[in-house]
């Protein structure tokens, strides 16, 4: 890191390409590698797959269904890890993200199930209302100038509760999986666009077509064993190539890192503060309703005590993949990473012989090295040493 | 005397903050081109007077003008849109961001990618960057460098850089010598020049008179809210500004008790 100033061979040896400043040292590769934001997401990851090649690498974790199995977990935390990430690097937190998916779920459930309304009307009226309630708390946080931590721990509570109040005081149950005969798995099924955007699996030919050829598992009918790819996955790809692409390249990009880095600056300089982070709210409540959803239709019901601590471990995802919490720094790529992270080890865990409690140890040991390499990694940008 | 001689005036303005007159009729007149040097010490009322040519106080007495025509600016924005820039001492930059981010922060260049998406010219902006930076004598490395590894000066240069390349004709620097060491502040003097002679007219506010002098043609001196007179660098001699500035008898007290101490 240190080293000594390494200007004197180098810098003496190239003096006849228009003298460089003297101050300059090269960069290599890898040190450029080093201190990308991602880097201890991706070093964190490659660790353990590494450890449970080793200790469960013959179990089935590692075979298709495993591998569907760790990267749905993966998909889901990452849909709303993509959301409080790019939240982190504009300098806020949510953390109603966990209550806002119980919420959802019942805003989903109720009006299909009691009220009659088509299922993807009923999705439609779910992401609206989460929009309206993430704009509310956005501009809680910029008018009253209050932390963010504060206004959304009041949501925390606000939206757990109407979640368990209205679903006892519209249906008299907080577990909703159908009504008069009517199951909310039938409705998602036989709703056109609800189950081609939301429910089943993708590339299940290609999968089948794997099974004929005897490169993954089969069952008896001949189909595959892992039916395909689950389509939270491919959400969950998706919104992480956007984040990554708006952050790293659009001009809204530069105005989430301004925000997040020096508020006061950014607006000095014309930067529109109060709509990119009430922007960046709406953009996290709608992950959440996206999570509510897709989960809704995978389990075929929506209960209110949904989504419980997902916002805790939607910010450890965005902490480990990079982001700094004081904001204006960080990578949605990186939070991803920290996603996969979550699913392989919580699933992972299963294929060994260890106790599953180890999993919330290892969260909490995780985060507590990821912060601390965070903060290493920043006093190094801050004195330059790349 | 035409009025168009003068880019910038302000015309005995006085501005109140409750029972405090922080401006007493201040009369300041910024020739085209020329630096002018807003001399004062801590509380005479300077960084009222920025705020009032930025833009950010209207004047409640007194008129301000541009160009020999009456303004009233309801925000900053409007200073900048005719050209009337602030670097004020926190800079505007922010220390996690490259240089080009920095220098492009919320007037960022674009370009199409495909069909409706427009994604930032990173290229072009670390081009213009580095071009601009060269231009007025700064050297960077990388403009992917961030900005919290450069030094002071430099930073204070990035800012001044900025507000030039996007169309300064007034640029009010607020204490950019403050808290930089002497060959920091140089550089900065230099930059003062080199605006100077593309024809930018700067109002530089300062406490230091050994930073004024150089690079000053006239000063205004301020004193709890008046201004003392302002005068041609031909007019006045060294001394005599700082003694106005620190009002002469106190200073001399000072420099007795302080013997041996030169400032």
């Amino acid at each position: 890191m240190t080293g000594p100033d390494i200007s004197t061979p180098a810098a003496t040896g190239s003096a006849s390409s228009a003298s460089p400043d003297e101050r300059v040292r090269e960069i290599g590769p890898l040190r450029r590698f080093l201190s990308r934001p991602e880097f201890g997401s991706i070093s964190g990851a490659v660790l353990v797959f590494a450890v449970f090649l080793v200790v469960a690498g013959d179990s089935g974790m590692f075979s298709a269904e495993g591998i569907v199995n760790w990267a749905t977990v993966a998909a889901f935390l990452g849909i709303i890890a993509v959301g409080a990430a790019l939240l982190m690097i504009g300098g806020e937190f949510d953390l109603s993200i966990g209550s806002m998916i119980g919420f959802a779920g019942m805003m989903l459930a109720i009006p299909a199930l009691y009220w009659g309304w088509p299922l993807w009307v009923a999705a439609l009226f779910t992401f609206a209302l989460c929009a309206a309630l993430g704009t509310v708390n956005g501009y809680l946080v910029i008018r009253t100038g209050l932390p963010s931590f504060i206004v959304t721990l009041a949501f925390y509570f606000i939206l757990r509760g109407l979640s368990l109040a209205l679903s006892t005081m519209l249906t008299g149950k907080t577990i909703l999986s159908n009504n008069e005969g009517v199951a909310l798995r039938d409705l998602a099924s036989s709703d056109y666009l609800f189950s081609t955007l939301f429910s089943g699996y993708v590339l299940t030919g290609f999968f089948n077509a794997m099974a004929r050829w005897g490169w993954i598992a089969a069952r008896d009918g001949g189909g595959a064993l892992a039916i395909g790819v689950p389509k939270v996955v491919v959400w969950w790809l998706v919104l992480t190539a956007i984040g990554g692409f708006v952050l790293a390249r659009t001009r809204r990009g530069n105005w989430i890192l301004a925000v997040g880095g020096d508020a006061n600056a950014a607006k000095n300089t014309g930067v529109p503060v109060a709509r990119v982070k009430i922007s960046l709210f709406v953009v996290t409540a709608l992950c959440s309703a996206l999570f509510a959803i897709l989960q809704v239709a995978d389990a075929g019901s929506a209960a209110a005590d949904r989504g419980l601590q997902k916002e805790f471990e939607a910010i450890i995802a965005a902490v480990i993949g990079g982001c700094l919490l004081s904001g204006g720094y960080g990578s949605v790529v990186g939070a991803s990473i920290g996603a996969l992270i979550f699913g392989v080890v919580q699933i992972g865990i299963g294929y060994t012989s260890i106790d599953n409690n180890w999993y919330r140890v290892f969260l909490g040991a995780m985060l507590l090295g990821a912060v601390l390499f965070n903060t290493y990694i920043r006093k190094r940008i801050a004195l330059g040493r790349h | 005397m035409t009025s168009v001689d003068y880019i910038l005036e302000l015309e005995g303005v006085s501005k109140f903050f409750g029972s405090v007159i922080a401006l007493n009729s201040v009369t300041l007149r910024l020739k085209r081109g020329e630096v002018h040097c807003l001399l004062g010490d801590n509380g005479a009322g300077k960084s009222t007077l920025i705020k009032t040519l930025a833009g950010v106080h209207p004047p409640d007495k007194g008129e301000y003008r541009v160009d020999g025509r009456a303004v009233h600016f309801k925000s900053p924005r409007e200073a900048l849109d005719i050209g009337i820039a602030t670097v004020y001492q926190d800079l505007a930059l922010v220390p996690l961001m490259s240089v080009s981010r920095n220098f492009f922060m919320g007037r960022e260049p674009r370009r199409k990618l495909f069909g409706p998406i427009h994604v930032m010219d990173h290229e072009l902006a670390r081009r213009t960057a580095i071009e601009k930076l060269g231009d007025m004598g700064i050297k960077v490395r990388d403009a992917n460098q961030v900005v919290s590894t450069m030094s002071g000066g430099e930073r204070q240069c990035l800012a001044i850089a900025r507000a030039i390349h996007f169309g300064a004709r007034v640029l009010i620097l607020d204490e950019p010598t403050a808290a930089l060491g002497v060959r920091q502040s140089v550089n900065v003097l230099k930059l003062i020049r080199r605006a100077r002679a593309k024809g930018i007219s700067v109002i530089f506010i300062t406490h230091n008179v050994n930073h004024a002098y150089p690079v000053g043609d006239s000063f205004t001196l301020l004193n709890r809210g008046r201004s003392m007179g302002t005068f041609s660098k031909t007019e006045i001699a060294r001394d005599k500004v700082l003694d106005m500035m620190a009002g002469g008898a106190e200073m001399q007290t000072l420099m007795a008790e302080l013997e041996g101490v030169t400032i």
